[in-house]
């Protein structure tokens, strides 16, 4: 079959919901795990086998020196981010546990979060500021006796504010509670280490700014976190201890039952060299540079309302605004049907969000700037938006 | 010519394997993952094949870096796993 490419001059502003497009080594990473290995990573001895695990191996160690991390065995796969974090939340958290939150989250910590609490585990969600921003102390101040947890994500799928989690990270090691950080907007965008900002289960997801495939996506365990306090979402095969009928209760066979995406994984390999190559500084410069372009200019014009902060120095590229008396929707179909120009509109599955920053239930416009846009694009989209705003008037 | 004499290390899991032949390439001793020979465990999975020779060494890189492993196991002669 053939593949044509009927979309090359879109102006493709979701990357906050997933980058595209991809360097070009995640596509031939792929094709190569596809073409040439195929085999199962960690079960049988073959050549291929060996060559599929150590590719996955390798991924680990990627993931690894990206987030200043010192073990790969450390690093667990799983389908996506969402399933890593339920994986912690409802592997960790029992009846009568407290876990604290902030009210900036996406529902892939809310809606677990809120499931426990029907369960009997106890939730503090602190208040963000409109901003997004949240103040440590106030989670210092919601700390009981029965806090187990802390997990915050490192920046708002909304309007991209990055939160001070080195700040939160010493405040959960002060009180010794474990501490999670949802990487889902930040990873690769900004520089995050496991150590400094004293991070004990760190979050990712593949497909958004680690530039690779959907369905990767898993977990950094600290060294010092031991997993048999973590109960696994699921079950299985691991190929490994095969002669017991028990769960391995080691990393990362523990969490990583049934047969792992390792093509996804090849590709996410990939992505994730490539950031090393560029250099996370790199990225981060101009992406905020787009970001700050895109937010400025939306801001000169008078219908538009920008949520964001004013400072892209506060932002991972994430730019959420409404023009006045149009819904999202419509703007986001007009962006798209007369401009090409790709966004995403309502409530960005972060109900939570949306109501600390005032634009419960409507819900915002968003722009999500990646590494392969260009100051041309912000600009063209810019025009698209005043163009709508003033036929508005 | 006499085919060399091999041992074994047994690993937990294939990355751990990985992680054995890694260490023990960096030091300097050939290392190849070959599948669990069935008379040493039941496991499924693959160990790594050291020569019969460098087990003493084998045994000092890896607890140098604190690798974890089962334990090291010498092959009978002429058996390559």
């Amino acid at each position: 079959m053939m593949f044509t490419n009927r979309y090359q001059d879109l102006i493709y502003f979701d990357n906050s919901a997933t980058s595209w497009p991809k360097p070009p080594g995640v596509a031939e990473a792929m094709v190569h795990f596809l073409t040439n290995i195929g085999a199962n990573p960690g079960r049988s001895g073959h050549q291929l086998a060996i060559e599929s695990s150590r590719i996955v191996y390798e991924t680990r160690e990627k993931i690894c020196t990206l987030f200043n991390a010192h073990d790969p065995l450390s690093v667990t796969f799983n389908k996506n981010i969402t399933e890593a974090i339920n994986l912690v939340l409802r592997g960790f958290l029992k009846p009568g546990d407290h876990v604290i939150t902030s009210s900036m989250e996406h529902n892939s910590v809310m809606r677990p979060l809120r499931a426990l609490e029907a369960t009997g585990v106890e939730i503090t969600i602190v208040q963000c500021t409109p901003d997004g921003m949240v103040d440590p102390l106030s989670i210092e101040k919601a700390i009981r006796t029965n806090t187990k947890l802390v997990v915050i994500n490192h920046s708002s799928n909304v309007i991209g504010t990055i939160l001070p989690i080195a700040e939160i990270g010493k405040i959960a090691q002060k009180y010794d509670l474990l501490f999670l950080v949802d990487t889902a907007q930040s990873a690769g965008k900004v520089l995050i280490d496991m150590d400094k900002d004293d991070i004990d289960l760190l979050a990712f997801t593949g497909h958004k700014s680690l530039l690779g495939p959907m369905g990767t996506g898993g977990l950094v365990f600290g060294n010092w976190v031991n997993p048999t306090r973590i109960e696994p979402l699921i079950r299985g095969g691991t190929g490994s201890r095969s002669e017991e009928e028990y769960q391995p209760e080691f990393l990362p066979d523990v969490y990583e039952s049934g047969t792992q995406n390792a093509v996804g994984i090849a590709g996410l390999g990939a992505g994730i060299d490539w950031i090393l190559e560029k250099g996370v500084e790199i990225i981060r410069k101009h992406e905020m540079g787009l970001t700050q372009q895109l937010i400025d200019a939306l801001k000169a014009i008078p219908e538009v309302i920008v949520y964001s902060p004013d400072d892209a120095k506060m932002n991972t590229g994430t730019v959420s605004f409404n023009i006045k008396g149009v819904t999202p929707s419509e703007v986001g179909l007009r962006l798209d049907e007369d401009f090409g120009v790709l966004s995403r509109v309502g409530l960005h599955c972060a109900p939570a969000a949306h109501k600390t920053i005032g634009t419960f239930p409507v819900g915002s416009v968003r722009f999500g700037v990646g590494i392969f846009n260009t100051s041309e694009q912000v600009d063209d989209a810019i025009r698209a938006v005043a163009s709508i705003a003033k036929a508005s008037r | 010519m006499t085919s060399p004499r091999y041992a074994v290390v047994l690993v937990y899991a294939t990355s751990y394997a990985l992680r054995v032949e890694q260490i023990l390439k960096k030091a300097g001793i050939e290392a190849k993952l070959i599948p669990v020979p069935r008379q040493l465990s039941s496991d499924c999975g693959v160990c790594v094949r050291i020569l019969y020779e460098n087990m003493e060494d084998a045994q000092v890189w890896l607890d140098k870096n604190h690798c974890e492993f089962e334990g090291i196991y010498p092959l009978p002669p002429g058996s390559r796993g």
